[in-house]
């Protein structure tokens, strides 16, 4: 029965689909019916196969959605990395920005296409597919709601490919990091739902009796996230058959509406949801539990408490009213301390078990993204400091402390976590080569110091540039004078980015030859996911 | 409810609220007999890595 409700909704999804493509008022809006007329189909022409299969009851853990989130955060990575790597090359070599491509592959369009394929394809998919894994072993319970969690992974891989297409078409609200238009939100908003459903249903039935730290911090991303989402794209379209529209608020409030979103994913998707995976995997990988159990709580009130106000601190000098700005200034540097537990956390669960960091490159990488998570959280906190922000804000030290986070951090937990799963999940004695890890390991950390440090370099200098007054009070450079001094490090920068991609061209060759090669765990009875 | 009201509460009672919830929170983590507690909570990890546990309200 509930087979024919699908069928019929998403008959009515197609036809309703199709008809928005003919009558869309752009070309992007018309690509975009196309695409969810083409998603509507698939999945109509995939249920009705389906109907009338009789199943059994499946029980043991729901592991596809995981399977094909790995597979999905591999490739997404590589593709941001990609991107990421050409528009550090356009901006060092202007030449790059193809006569052919303008409108579509310059630097503007490919600049959103990067930060979302990096954080919301690369790291979303890693911290929806982790995240499935985690609560079912720490629940001990099948993820709930059947097939929900699929519907989660397909539809959150629908959003991206919308948001990817509309930045390259165009379709932008040009809200930072929350770039998509108000139909892709809206269906984002669907999928985010039923992904808060799956998760907190799992904890509901849950067979233990308390839940573990790794899922307080899942869950305030997903509550978080759903609220930040929601708020920041307040917007009326100007038609229902238009990718254009209008936001509610305007001026400084909209600013200040952004940055409260655009740190708040920094804090709750960048950091809760990727502490809920080191919470879970770095015990895991290193064979003990976490250092202190009490320090995690701690941690994650005070981080949670604290992280929501810091937004202010990327509007110092602006219309923003200057007790906001202090507030978030003071917040920012109050962060600095649950910042640094957690990391103290993390690291000193290895204490006893320092020699694995010799033998283990997997455990090297996690411990390394945790000291990048400490070095990056005490550099935000400087730069959010009014005095040194009016340095280094509109510099290229901003882009260098990102990256160190994101890089560093989020990209090396998540290669962490890649390596651990994909064994596991494919039900591998273990990885095809650890020496390949460890390759990727080197190439990974040269690349990220390559980065951070050509970029403070850049950063300070062209700050201090744009300060500098002589004897009468006149400005000594033009804006140009700065472009042409920032030459050198932009190529040494893209040259980072190079061996970052590489590094993780290695991690897919060798998670595909594990999934391949790596021999097989003999009893594979106890191991076999029931589908 | 104007901005002027809503600042009002937000920066007493609000704000008092929040303040105490926290507090709360982390005074809670030091109740006695929570370190024993805890210990047993941080092993989860390792309790149920193959197979969903299959009685009901299992603790160990």
């Amino acid at each position: 029965m509930w087979n024919y409700i699908k069928l019929a909704v998403l008959g009515v999804v197609v036809v309703l689909a199709g008809l928005a493509a003919n009558y869309g008022r752009d070309l992007g809006y018309q690509i975009h019916a196309l695409i969810f007329m083409a998603a509507a189909a698939v999945t109509f022409i995939y249920t009705l196969r389906d109907t009338g299969e009789v199943h059994v009851k499946p029980t043991g853990y729901l592991d596809g959605p995981v399977r094909f989130g790995v597979i999905a955060t591999a490739g997404w990575g590589v593709v941001g990395f990609l991107v990421g790597t050409f528009i550090a090359f356009q901006l060092a070599f202007p030449q790059l920005n193809f006569e052919f491509l303008h409108g579509y592959g310059n630097f503007g369009r490919l600049r959103p296409l990067h930060t979302s394929a990096v954080i919301f394809a690369f790291g979303g998919n890693a911290l929806i597919a982790s995240s499935f894994y985690v609560v079912q072993r720490t629940s001990a319970a099948r993820l709930w709601g059947g097939n929900l969690a699929w519907f989660v992974f397909w539809g959150y891989n629908l959003f991206i490919v919308l948001a990817a297409t509309g930045y390259l078409l165009g379709v932008t609200q040009s809200k930072e990091y929350a770039e998509p238009e108000w139909y892709v939100d809206i269906w984002l908003t669907i999928v985010w739902v039923s992904y808060l459903a799956v998760f907190l249903g799992t904890i509901l039935i849950r067979k233990e009796k308390h839940i573990y730290v790794a899922n307080w911090f899942y869950l305030s991303f997903i509550v978080t996230i759903a609220m930040l989402h929601i708020v920041n794209n307040l917007s009326i379209p100007v038609s229902i058959f238009g990718s254009k529209s209008v936001q509610l608020f305007s001026g400084v409030q909209d600013a200040m509406t952004q940055w409260w979103y655009g740190h708040n994913a920094v804090g709750f998707f960048l950091t809760a949801g990727f502490l809920g995976m080191m919470y879970y995997f770095v015990p895991k990988q290193a064979e003990r539990p976490v250092f202190s159990y009490k320090l995690s709580i701690i941690h994650f009130w005070a981080l949670i408490f604290l992280y929501i106000w810091a937004g202010p601190h990327h509007l110092h000098y602006t219309a923003l009213p200057d007790w906001a700005s202090t507030l978030g200034m003071v917040f920012s540097i109050v962060l600095w301390m649950p910042s640094w537990g957690g990391m103290i956390n993390g690291l000193m669960t290895l204490s006893g078990a320092w020699d694995k960091l010799r033998t283990d490159p997997v455990i090297r990488m996690m411990v390394i993204s945790i000291g990048f998570y400490g070095m990056s959280t005490f550099e935000g906190p400087m730069m959010s400091i009014r005095a040194v922000n009016s340095l280094s804000h509109y510099t290229d030290w901003t882009i260098g402390h990102v990256h160190s986070g994101a890089l560093g951090w989020n990209g090396m937990i998540t290669f962490g976590v890649l390596y651990f799963l994909v064994p596991k999940l494919w039900n591998k004695q273990r990885l095809y080569s650890l020496s390949l890890v460890s390759w990727h390991f080197w190439l990974a950390t040269i690349g990220i110091v390559l980065y951070a440090a050509s970029m403070w370099v850049t950063g300070i200098m062209e700050g201090l540039m744009w300060r500098e007054v002589d004897s009468q009070g006149f400005l000594v450079n033009a804006f140009a004078d700065t472009v042409a001094a920032k030459h050198p490090m932009y190529v040494v920068r893209a040259m980072g980015g190079v061996l970052f991609l590489l590094g993780s061209l290695i991690m897919v060759y060798n998670l595909w030859m594990t999934v391949r090669r790596a021999p097989a765990i003999a009893d594979a009875a106890a191991m076999v996911p029931a589908e | 409810m104007n901005y002027h009201i809503f600042r009002e509460i937000a920066d007493s009672w609000v704000l008092l609220a929040m303040f105490a919830f926290f507090v709360t929170a982390i005074l809670w983590a030091f109740r006695p007999g929570s370190s024993k507690k805890y210990k047993d909570i941080a092993n989860i990890p390792f309790r149920h890595e193959n197979a969903p546990s299959d009685n009901e309200e299992s603790q160990s």
